[in-house]
C-alpha cells in the first residue's frame, strides 16, 4: 500500500518536529511532581522555626559549606547527563556508557553525602520526631533523596540496556526522557537548597 | 489475500473476545465502559448509604442507626460520590468519547489507560473493604485533623481514608496525563485548538486541574499517615503542629476539585444543547475561554471553605472577591446556552430534558453559592443543613443531571440500541421532582438551625415536617434512578430499536461511525474544517465505515495519526500497543503494597513491590528493535 507522504515520518517513537507524546507525558508528570514538592516545601517553611525548647534549630545543625559541595556534585551530574544524550545522538555507545555511569556515580555521591548529613544530625539530637523542624526537614529532603535514588536506578538500567545492545540511536529519546527527569530533580534541589539552607531563619 | 480496507483494520484492531480480553484490553472504548459500569456501581453504593441516612432522619428520635455508624455512612457517602463516582464516571465518558470526538483510534497511552482503570477499581475495593471489618472512614469526607489524628481516631478507619485516596490519586493522575497528551497530540488533521469540541476542551481543563491540584491532597494524606503510623508530628498540636495546614492542603485540592467534577459535566451540556436546539452553539469561543478561566480561577478560591477559621480580614476579602469573580464565566456559559436554545428549534427528548433540569437546579445552586461568598453570611450558616442543600444543588445539579443527560445521549452510540423514550421521560420527572423534594427543604432546615452530620434530633424543633419531606423525596429520587437502570438493562442492552450511526443528527465526529463503533473507530482518519464537522462537511458522514482516501486509512499497521499541538497538522504515524496483561499485573502489585501499608506487614509490602516492579519491567521492555 502506498505510504502517505503527508504523514510518513517515522513509525513508533515520535518525530523530530514538535514535541513527542512521551515527552509531553513526562512534562505533565513533572508538573504534578512540582506540586508534591511544593506542598512539602510550604510545610517546611511553615514549620522550620517551630522547635521545642532544648531541641536543635536549623542554625545549630546546618553545615552550609558541606551541603554546598554536595549540591555542586549534583549540579555537575546534569552536565554529564547532557553529555550522555549527546553521545547517543552521535551513535557513540562507548561514550554514552561512560557518561551514564558518571552521572549515576555523581548521584550516588550526593546520596552518600545526604546519608552522612542525616547521621550527623541524628547524632546532634535532631530526629524525625524531635520537633517540627526535624519532621519537615527530613521528610522534604528524604523525599528528594528518594527521587535521586529512583533516577540512579533508571540510569543503571539504561547502562545495562546499552551493554545488551538494546539502546540504539533510534531509542535516543529514552535517554532524553530520563534526562528530563534527572534535570528536574536537580532543579528541585536548587530550590530546596536555597529555601532550606540559604535563607536565614530566626533561630 | 485480498482483504478490503475495513477487513484489514478489523484484523489489526479486534481483540479476542472473552474474559482474557476484559483483563488485558487496551481499547479505550472497553476501558471507558469498564469505568462507567464501575463508577455506576459506586453510585448505587453511595446512594444506598444516603437512603440509610435519610431513613434514620425521617422522624425525630429514631434509633435505627447509631451515631458511630452514621458517621461512617456520611463519610463514605461523600467519599464515594466525590472520588469514586463523579470523577471516574466523567473519566469513563472521556475515555470512550475523547478519541472518537477528535477522530483518533485510541488514547495516546493505551496501556497507561488500562492501568488507570485497574488502580481505580482496586482502590475502590480497598476503600470499601473497610466495611468488612466495621472500620469505614468516619471523620467526614474532608477528614479534618485533629479529629483524624491518631489520638482521637486510633482505629484503622482513617488509614483506609489516607491510603485509599493516595492509591486512587495514582489513577486520576495518570488518567489526566493521558487525556492531556491525547487531546494535544492525536487530534484529526485540521482540528486546530479553536475547532475542538467543547467537551474535549472541558476534559482538557479538568485534566490540567487534576495535575496541579491533586498532589496537594496526596501529600496531606501522606503526612497524616506518617503522623498516625510512624509517630511524626505534622498535625500534632501538642508539638506545635498546625491543624489549619491540613485544611489549606485539603482545600487547595478540594476547591479545584469542584471544577474537576463540574467542568466535564458542563462540557456534556455544551455538546447536547446545540444538537437538540438544531443550531450551532452561540459563543463557541466564549465557552471555550470560560472553561479554561474557570479552571484557573478555581485555584484562587480555596480559602472560602475556611472563612470560619479566623484568618486575617484582608486575605478573607481577597478570597471572597475571587469567589464572586468565578461566577462570571459560569454566567457566560449559562447565557450562551440559553441564547442557543432560544435561537434554535428545541426538540425535547430525554437528554435535553436533563440538560434543562441541570440549568434550573444549577442556577439555584449558584445563587446560594454567591450568598456564601459573602463572609458574614457564611459565618452564620456554615456547617448547617443549608450547606448540605447548597452542595447537593451544585454537585447533583451540576454533575449528576449532566451525567444522566450523557447516559441518554451516548448509550445508543455505545451499545447500539435506543433507550425507551417514555421510560426516559418518566425517569427525568421522578429524578427532578425527587431531587427538589429532597434538597430544597434542607435550605429551610439550615436556616432553622439544624446542623449537618447529626444522626438524630428531638421532636418539636420545627424540623420534623421538612425532614420527612426530604426523606420521602430521596425515595422518589431513588425510584427515578432505578428507572434509568431498568431502561438501560432492558432497552439499552438489547430490546431498544437499533440506533444507527446517528440517531440525533449530531454535529461531532462520534456520529460518523457505526453504533457501537468498530475497534478501529474510523476506517479513515477525518480531515476537519470547522467546529461542527458533521454539519459542515457532508463527506464526513460515513467516514467511520467507508474509505475514500486510502492514504488516510493507515491500514498498514496498528496505527493512528499524531498531529501538532496547536494547528493539528499531520506530523507522524504512531504505532499503538496491543492488548497486554502488564497493566493489571502492575496495578495488582501496587494494591498489594497498599494492603501491606494498611496492615503494616513488611513481607506483604515486599511481595507487592516485587509484583509491581516485575509487571512494570515487562511493560516497559522494548519490543523488537525498530527495523
Ligand atoms: C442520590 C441522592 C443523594 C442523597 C439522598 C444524598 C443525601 C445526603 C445526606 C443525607 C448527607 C448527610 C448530611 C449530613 O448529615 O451532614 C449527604 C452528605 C453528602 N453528600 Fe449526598 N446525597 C445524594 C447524592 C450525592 C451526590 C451525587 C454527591 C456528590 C457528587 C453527594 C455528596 C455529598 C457529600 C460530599 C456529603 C458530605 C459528607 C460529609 O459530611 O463528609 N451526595 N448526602
Amino acid at each position: 500500500m502506498a505510504v502517505n507522504p503527508a504523514t510518513a515520518e517515522q513509525h513508533g517513537v515520535g518525530t523530530s518536529t514538535g514535541i513527542s507524546n512521551a515527552k509531553l507525558g513526562v512534562w505533565a508528570f513533572l508538573a504534578s511532581e512540582c506540586l508534591l514538592f511544593g506542598a512539602l516545601i510550604s510545610t517546611y517553611l511553615l514549620y522550620h522555626d517551630r522547635t521545642l525548647p532544648g531541641t536543635p534549630t536549623p542554625r545549630q545543625v546546618y553545615d552550609i559549606p558541606y551541603t554546598s559541595v554536595s549540591s555542586f556534585v549534583l549540579l555537575m551530574s546534569s552536565l554529564t547527563m547532557v553529555l550522555a544524550l549527546a553521545a547517543i545522538q552521535r551513535g557513540d555507545q562507548e561514550k554514552l556508557r561512560v557518561w551514564l555511569m558518571a552521572t549515576a556515580l555523581l548521584g550516588m555521591t550526593f546520596i552518600a553525602g545526604q546519608v552522612y548529613e542525616f547521621t550527623r544530625f541524628v547524632q546532634e539530637g535532631l530526629t524525625l520526631k524531635t520537633n517540627l523542624f526535624g519532621t519537615s526537614f527530613f521528610v522534604l529532603t528524604g523525599f528528594h533523596g528518594a527521587h535521586v535514588t529512583g533516577g540512579i536506578l533508571m540510569l543503571l538500567s539504561l547502562y545495562g540496556m546499552s551493554l545488551d545492545g538494546r539502546l540504539p540511536t533510534e531509542r535516543a529519546e529514552v535517554v532524553e526522557l530520563v534526562g528530563l527527569y534527572w534535570h528536574f530533580v536537580d532543579v528541585v534541589w536548587i530550590v530546596i537548597f536555597t529555601v532550606v539552607y540559604l535563607i536565614p531563619t530566626g533561630k | 489475500m485480498a482483504l478490503t480496507v475495513d477487513e484489514r483494520l478489523e484484523e489489526l484492531w479486534e481483540e479476542e473476545p472473552g474474559l482474557g480480553s476484559v483483563l488485558s484490553t487496551v481499547d479505550h472504548k472497553s476501558i471507558g465502559k469498564h469505568y462507567i459500569y464501575t463508577a455506576f456501581a459506586f453510585f448505587l453504593a453511595g446512594g444506598v448509604e444516603a437512603l440509610l441516612m435519610r431513613t434514620q432522619l425521617a422522624r425525630p428520635d429514631l434509633h435505627l442507626i447509631g451515631p458511630e455508624a452514621f458517621n461512617e455512612l456520611f463519610s463514605m457517602h461523600g467519599i464515594t460520590m466525590i472520588f469514586f463516582f463523579v470523577t471516574p464516571m466523567l473519566f469513563g465518558f472521556g475515555n470512550y468519547f475523547v478519541p472518537l470526538l477528535i477522530g483518533a483510534r485510541d488514547m495516546a497511552f493505551p496501556r497507561l489507560n488500562a492501568f488507570g482503570y485497574w488502580i481505580f477499581l482496586f482502590a475502590g475495593l480497598f476503600m470499601y473493604s473497610s466495611f468488612l471489618i466495621g472500620r469505614a472512614p468516619n471523620d467526614g469526607w474532608f477528614n479534618y485533623v485533629t479529629l483524624s489524628n491518631h489520638q482521637f481516631t486510633p482505629a484503622l478507619n482513617i488509614d483506609y481514608y489516607t491510603l485509599g485516596l493516595v492509591f486512587l490519586g495514582i489513577s486520576t493522575t495518570v488518567g489526566s496525563i493521558n487525556f492531556i497528551v491525547t487531546i494535544l497530540k492525536l487530534r484529526a488533521p485540521g482540528m486546530s485548538l479553536n475547532r475542538m469540541p467543547l467537551f474535549v476542551w472541558a476534559i482538557l481543563a479538568t485534566s490540567f486541574s487534576v495535575v496541579f491540584a491533586l498532589p496537594s491532597l496526596t501529600m496531606a494524606n501522606v503526612m497524616l499517615e506518617l503522623d498516625r503510623r510512624a509517630g511524626f508530628n505534622f498535625f500534632n498540636v501538642a508539638k506545635g503542629g498546625d491543624a489549619i495546614l491540613w485544611q489549606h492542603l485539603f482545600w487547595i485540592f478540594g476547591h479545584p476539585d469542584v471544577y474537576i467534577i463540574f467542568l466535564p459535566a458542563v462540557g456534556i451540556v455544551s455538546s447536547i444543547v446545540p444538537v437538540f436546539s438544531r443550531r450551532k452553539i452561540i459563543g463557541y469561543l466564549w465557552l471555550a475561554l470560560a472553561t479554561m478561566t474557570t479552571a484557573i480561577i478555581g485555584f484562587g478560591v480555596w480559602v472560602h471553605h475556611m472563612f470560619a477559621t479566623g484568618l486575617p480580614t484582608l486575605s478573607m476579602a481577597f478570597f471572597s472577591a475571587a469567589s464572586m469573580l468565578i461566577t462570571i464565566p459560569s454566567a457566560i456559559q449559562i447565557f450562551a446556552w440559553l441564547a442557543t436554545i432560544i435561537a434554535g428549534k428545541p426538540v425535547f427528548k430525554t437528554p435535553f430534558l436533563f440538560v434543562l433540569g441541570f440549568l434550573f437546579v444549577f442556577v439555584i445552586g449558584g445563587v446560594t453559592g454567591v450568598m456564601f461568598a459573602a463572609v458574614p453570611f457564611d459565618q452564620q450558616i456554615t456547617d448547617s443543613y443549608f450547606v448540605v442543600a447548597h452542595f447537593h444543588y451544585v454537585l447533583f445539579g451540576g454533575a449528576v443531571f449532566p451525567i444522566f443527560a450523557a447516559i441518554y445521549y451516548w448509550v445508543p452510540k455505545m451499545w447500539g440500541h435506543l433507550l425507551h423514550e417514555g421510560l426516559g421521560k418518566l425517569s427525568f420527572w421522578l429524578i427532578f421532582v425527587g431531587f427538589n423534594l429532597t434538597f430544597f427543604p434542607m435550605h429551610i432546615l439550615g436556616l432553622l438551625g439544624m446542623p449537618r452530620r447529626i444522626y438524630t434530633y428531638h421532636a418539636g424543633l420545627g424540623w420534623d415536617g421538612y425532614n420527612l419531606a426530604a426523606s420521602i423525596g430521596s425515595s422518589v429520587l431513588a425510584l427515578g434512578i432505578l428507572v434509568v437502570l431498568v431502561n438501560f438493562l432492558l432497552y439499552g442492552l438489547r430490546r431498544g430499536a437499533p440506533a444507527g450511526p446517528d440517531p440525533w443528527g449530531g454535529d461531532s465526529l462520534e456520529w460518523a461511525t457505526s453504533s457501537p463503533p468498530p475497534a478501529y473507530n474510523f476506517v479513515e482518519i477525518p480531515k476537519v474544517q470547522g467546529t461542527e464537522p458533521l454539519w459542515d462537511q457532508p463527506e464526513l458522514r460515513d467516514i467511520g465505515f467507508r474509505a475514500r482516501d486510502v492514504e488516510m486509512t493507515l491500514a498498514e499497521g496498528h496505527d493512528t495519526m499524531g498531529t501538532t499541538v496547536v494547528d493539528a497538522e499531520p506530523e507522524s504515524v504512531l504505532t499503538m500497543p496491543e492488548a497486554t496483561y502488564t497493566p493489571i499485573v502492575t496495578a495488582f502489585g501496587i494494591s498489594v503494597v497498599f494492603v501491606g501499608f494498611l496492615t503494616l506487614l513488611l513481607p506483604i509490602i515486599v511481595l507487592g513491590g516485587v509484583i509491581a516492579i516485575g509487571g512494570m519491567m515487562a511493560w516497559l521492555r522494548p519490543k523488537e528493535l525498530p527495523e
